[in-house]
């Protein structure tokens, strides 16, 4: 029970991306995919950011911090950033591929006009 | 150990110049062409400066905002990758040189956006190749992708399904990949390879860091179409313009090999990845089976791209094989694969581009006499296929020598067995190709088949009267450029593996 209840963070992002990997590979609609690349992307999105929290800690600046009686010198007071910045970037990636991918979904509508995959693969033969 | 600002210019260059090729685009169409070429001219010169620095002087570093590693990001180019993306500089000048007629054939709408791309795609590729740091690794990874996936969408037919499917794979590749990222940032507080590499060996028996292993072996896996993760590749490699697969074959998947022998072999010491969880096994007997099955697949096929998509597959399968036998002359051998791969299949895709450009399908029963139609063509795709069989002197056949002698010093006689009867598996259709091509077209059997030699050929196949058209000079001196270079790099192999390619094997073997 402690295994589930004190990871929960983890559990939640493997559902997630779960989630996702069944959508992009169950589902035979284009679009549907698309959504369960974007789930599966925020879950990992969701697992880096929950790695850096931490209760009752401050932001890593030293001088002039938000409450100026405390400095965080010690790591256990002080979230760590650097996931989150990872993150940004991540984040700019997912967006981009979302983009062209949805680009890519508008020309394939062009062509066939449908998006459902066996009507495509119908539609080639 | 030196500081130089080399390698980042080797990215910078063309990532700047991306911007301006569609600005200058606006004003004048014609001057996207040239502006692509210096941009990757100037990366090639930058990447052969680098590969002199090394040899000269070790290892060279840079520091990005002069952040001090581990912290920092930095770029590090030692003898495998300052060998990896000279290679790679070297096969996208060529490509671009040889890509303005045939954009302007095949995508004469576009040619300002395929510049632009097209030099972001090779940005991606030289930056996974110079950086140090796992997560501008990832970055870079989804740049030269992103940029596959739109180049691969522009084609014709069924493109945009198949480089759909792409986007669907890759992006499960990457973010397998980045998952690997977050579990050995968890487990160590670093991205920095070096500083991985010092820190890991203490932790090798913790959960954590073998799950980020294995993620980062699938998530490559699918990016590089090793074999069981390859389904994505032929179709986006067919369908795609033809100066796209002639770019993408030779680079994309070879960079995934150079990020594997990364991963495998600096991230974590050879000692992991060999005996501790024994993957270096399994990944030889995988490729083993990708070798021969790709192999297969490419003689079932009747189109000359396909054929050759498929042939990429049994390709990867001899370099993760050469990773996988984990020693000396094995990993020479892959090294030597990977520069092999990307002349060859350069050569053979851009035959392919040559040959849709002149008589627009790329349909092999339809090349009956094609080497009196273009017969330099034809000699660079012979040379081109007499490599990926492995005939001297090609470089073809020193890297599967290696590989040979690398399967005797592992006494793994299956795969000496393996990599012998997949070249003769090669043999069988390449010479499909060359006999249709070369060879007078036989009396036909069948009422069906001589109604598709009709369809094809409607004077019967009848050889007089066909007249030397080759295509233009732009097209045919790169083409030509690559199959000198494929027995010019096997002449000269000796040399090249005593002064570059064994500093690139990790000391450890």
């Amino acid at each position: 029970m402690e295994f589930f209840v004190c990871k929960f963070n983890y559990w939640v992002y493997i559902t997630l991306m779960m989630i996702g990997l069944y959508a992009m590979m169950g589902k035979r609609n284009l679009v549907k995919k698309l959504v369960g690349m974007n789930i599966f992307q925020t879950a990992i999105i969701l697992y880096f950011i929950s790695i850096a929290a931490k209760k009752d800690a401050t932001i890593p600046i030293l001088e002039h911090g938000h409450e100026k009686t405390v400095y965080a010198i010690h790591a256990s007071q002080y979230v760590n950033p650097l996931p989150h910045v990872l993150m940004l970037t991540a984040i700019v990636v997912l967006v981009s591929t979302f983009g062209v991918a949805l680009a890519i979904v508008i020309m394939i509508h062009k062509r066939y006009k449908t998006l459902e995959e066996d009507e495509i693969l119908e539609l080639d033969r | 150990m030196t500081t130089s600002p080399l390698p980042i210019l080797i990215v910078v260059v063309p990532l700047m110049f991306s911007f301006f090729v569609p600005i200058v685009g606006w004003w004048r169409r014609n001057l996207c062409y040239p502006l692509t070429i210096v941009a990757i001219a100037l990366s090639a010169l930058f990447s052969i400066a680098v590969l002199k620095t090394v040899i000269a002087n070790g290892t060279t570093h840079y520091y990005l905002g002069s952040w001090n590693p581990p912290w920092g990001i930095e770029y590090v180019v030692d003898h495998l990758n300052a060998f990896v993306v000279v290679v790679m500089s070297f096969i996208a000048l060529v490509v671009a040189i040889y890509s303005k007629r045939s954009v302007e054939h095949e995508l004469p709408e576009r040619i300002v956006y395929f510049y632009c791309t097209f030099l972001l795609l090779i940005t991606g590729l030289l930056g996974i190749v110079v950086t140090g740091d796992m997560f501008n690794l990832y970055v870079f990874l989804e740049v030269a992708s992103l940029s596959a996936y739109a180049l691969v969408a522009i084609g014709n037919n069924r493109a945009p399904l198949a480089s759909f499917r792409y986007v669907i794979m890759g992006t499960i590749g990457a973010c397998f990949y980045l998952l690997g990222v977050g579990y050995l940032y968890i487990a160590t507080g670093s991205l920095n390879m070096a500083d991985l590499s010092q820190i890991l060996p203490r932790l090798y028996h913790s959960k954590v860091i073998i799950a980020a292993f294995i993620f980062f072996l699938v998530g490559i896996g699918l990016k590089m179409a090793f074999f069981p993760l390859h389904a994505w590749l032929p179709d986006a490699y067919t369908y795609a313009p033809s100066t796209v697969s002639a770019v993408i074959a030779p680079t994309m998947t070879k960079i995934g090999c150079y990020v594997l022998i990364r991963i495998m072999f600096t991230v974590f010491k050879p000692y992991f990845s060999i005996e501790l969880i024994p993957v270096t096994t399994l990944l030889s007997w995988i490729a083993a089976v990708g070798m021969i099955v790709g192999s297969i697949f490419a003689i079932a096929q009747s189109d000359f791209k396909r054929m050759l998509s498929y042939s990429v597959v049994a390709q990867i399968g001899y370099i993760v094989l050469g990773i996988g036998l984990a020693n000396r002359a094995g990993l020479t051998g892959a090294v030597l694969h990977i520069l092999n791969e990307a002349f060859t299949k350069g050569c053979l895709f851009a035959v392919a581009g040559a040959i849709v450009y002149k008589i627009g399908t790329s349909n092999i029963y339809q090349f009956r006499n094609l080497y009196k139609r273009m017969p330099f063509t034809m000699i660079a795709f012979m040379i081109g296929a007499f490599s990926m069989i492995g005939i001297p002197p090609t470089v073809g056949f020193f890297s599967k020598l290696y590989l040979i002698l690398g399967a005797i010093d592992a006494r793994q006689w299956v795969f000496v067995a393996v990599v012998l009867l997949s070249s003769v598996l090669n043999v069988v259709y390449f010479y499909k190709v060359i006999e249709i091509a070369f060879l007078e077209p036989r009396t036909l059997a069948t009422e069906s088949e001589k109604k598709i030699l009709q369809v094809y050929w409607p004077d019967g196949g009848n050889p007089t009267g066909i007249r030397m058209e080759e295509v233009p000079l732009s097209m045919l001196i790169p083409l030509l450029v690559m199959a000198a270079g494929i027995l010019i790099l096997g002449i000269f192999s000796i040399e090249l593996i005593s002064s570059v390619i064994q500093f690139a094997i990790p000391a450890e073997f």
